[in-house]
């Protein structure tokens, strides 16, 4: 019991360090493939550091500084219910379900925040994510519920438990087609061109953070960080089979890198595109194979 | 209360590592910006990324001459920028006025209306030049020395007076009160000027000139 608390009061602080450093990583592999040099790996904790050090900056009210606040908070529940290398801190039957309902919190958290602070900007940029959202999460809960129906159980530990023992027993061959419509799903929970639409800095000067500054910042970026890390843990735990600690974070990154590839040679849908887009293709595939699924 | 000092040790470091640019992309610098993004000088490799509004930058880029119009938009993001904030000014013409020197609706000197930490000279500066004063700034911020910001602060009136000569500073001024007495003291200057003025100064320091020689 004892060591679960402290797991609890650790992980988050490994994962907001690790989640950064996937962040430093992506601008370092992004800018090898734009053919330039590019930040050290480290350089969003340095922009952390940075941004908590800020003075204060322009405030609009109490909804604005809670906004970010409800962000990260809703991000840190969502993550206790991932079970990061085999250790399950609240875990029971039917906690997937409990996390598809909990991931919606901290998009929600950021448009009260951001509609406080009355920036035509931030508001269409709320605007498109709760719209691509609308798109995603249709994918996301078709290629759910087909992993569920093929593992008979609602609970990640039993899923993990029944991908042990090798490659071979991967969800992601017998489940192909629901690891393709995730996978699609998962550029856009992760906010990857060519679904950035809600930040995209050349249109609406980077959306939901237009005025946020200094620590109101800071926070989005560990935020963030903690996003990717419970983003791309979803796909581990679903179809990669887990695994021990350090393997856990390898297959997140390889998750990760696969979205940061396209990221880097893709330009950027308009956001009706990009919802037709997630309620044609990705959900015909995911649909597809819930039907192969039900009926093997 | 004690007097403000610029960042030093962990605080000035990381600031120094991570200077998030505002461009004010005036005149013709802004056409030397994107060499220096990409990837011939790529300045990300300093940690220094172009964000797209004032709250979230660090660094502000005046990259060639500023019209009067032009400058009222440049305080005012300015002034919403977050502390520590610093100020680049390119070329000659935010020097002295460069090649508009004798124009009569642009500023001669930036550093009058806002606190210039560093200039770069040339008419554009190449962009290894602009490296260069990257490099220098952020060696002066991890060792405290630029202080632009608190100068703006604590010498607010006599900048604001500068503003106020040539602009309506009233309504978007931070310090809306002391832009009022400003603004009412330039006037009331002016109204004084007029009144004293019987013969234009011009008209005889002209003829004195044509006596002369």
């Amino acid at each position: 019991m004892t060591g679960q608390i402290l797991w609890a009061i650790f992980m988050p602080i490994l994962v907001i360090i690790i989640g950064l450093i996937y962040m430093g990583l992506a601008r370092k592999i992004t800018a090898r493939i734009h053919n330039r040099y590019g930040p050290p790996f480290y350089q969003n904790i340095i922009d952390v550091i940075k941004l908590f050090s800020k003075k204060d900056v322009a405030n609009h009210g109490v909804m604005f500084s809670l906004g970010p606040v409800i962000a990260v908070a809703g991000m840190v529940i969502s993550l206790l219910f991932i079970p990061i290398g085999n250790r399950p801190l609240l875990s029971f039957n039917g906690d997937i379900i409990v996390l598809l309902y909990l991931l919606v919190i901290a998009p929600l958290g950021m448009a009260l925040g951001v509609g406080e602070g009355a920036n035509p900007n931030g508001a269409i940029g709320i605007a498109r994510a709760l719209t691509l959202m609308l798109g995603y999460e249709v994918v996301l809960v078709i290629a759910a519920v087909a992993v569920m129906i093929h593992a008979g159980s609602a609970s990640f530990m039993e899923i993990i438990r029944q991908q042990q023992g090798g490659v071979a027993h991967w969800f992601i061959w017998p489940l192909f087609l629901s690891a393709l419509a995730t996978d699609i799903a998962l550029q856009a929970i992760l906010g990857e061109k060519p679904f950035d639409q809600p930040i995209a800095p050349h249109e609406i000067a980077s959306g939901p953070m237009v005025e946020y500054g200094g620590k109101f910042l800071g926070m989005l970026q560990i935020y963030h960080a903690i996003a990717i890390i419970v983003e791309t843990g979803i796909f581990v735990n679903l179809f990669l089979g887990g695994g021990s600690l350090v393997w856990w974070f390898v297959k997140s990154f390889a998750v990760f890198f696969v979205a940061l590839l396209i990221n880097a040679v893709m330009p950027r849908f308009r956001i009706g595109q990009a919802f037709k887009f997630y309620w044609t293709y990705p959900a015909a595939i995911g649909l597809v194979g819930l039907i192969i699924v039900a009926i093997t | 209360m004690a007097k403000e000092r610029p960042p030093k040790g962990l605080k000035g470091w990381a600031q120094g590592r991570s200077l998030w640019i505002l461009q004010f992309c005036t005149g013709c610098g802004a056409v030397e910006l994107p060499p220096v993004m990409t990837s011939r000088y790529d300045m990300e490799r300093f940690g220094i990324t172009p964000m797209a509004t004032p709250r979230q930058a660090d660094l502000l880029l005046i990259t060639g001459y500023l019209t009067v119009k032009t400058l009222k938009r440049v305080i005012r993001s300015y002034e919403q920028m977050g502390e520590p904030k610093y100020v680049i000014g390119f070329g000659s013409c935010t020097v002295n006025g460069g090649m508009y020197w004798d124009s009569y609706n642009t500023i001669k000197r930036l550093d009058l209306y806002l606190p210039v930490d560093l200039y770069i000279a040339g008419c554009m500066p190449r962009p290894e030049a602009i490296i260069e004063a990257f490099n220098r700034l952020i060696e002066g911020i991890k060792q405290g020395k630029f202080n632009g910001w608190i100068r703006y602060k604590e010498n607010l009136r006599w900048y604001k007076r500068n503003q106020a000569m040539i602009m309506d500073i009233r309504k978007w001024s931070i310090d809306k009160k002391l832009a009022e007495e400003v603004w009412r003291e330039v006037q009331e200057e002016r109204r004084k000027i007029f009144e004293q003025a019987t013969v234009p100064h011009v008209y005889e320091y002209a003829e004195r000139i044509s006596e002369v020689g």
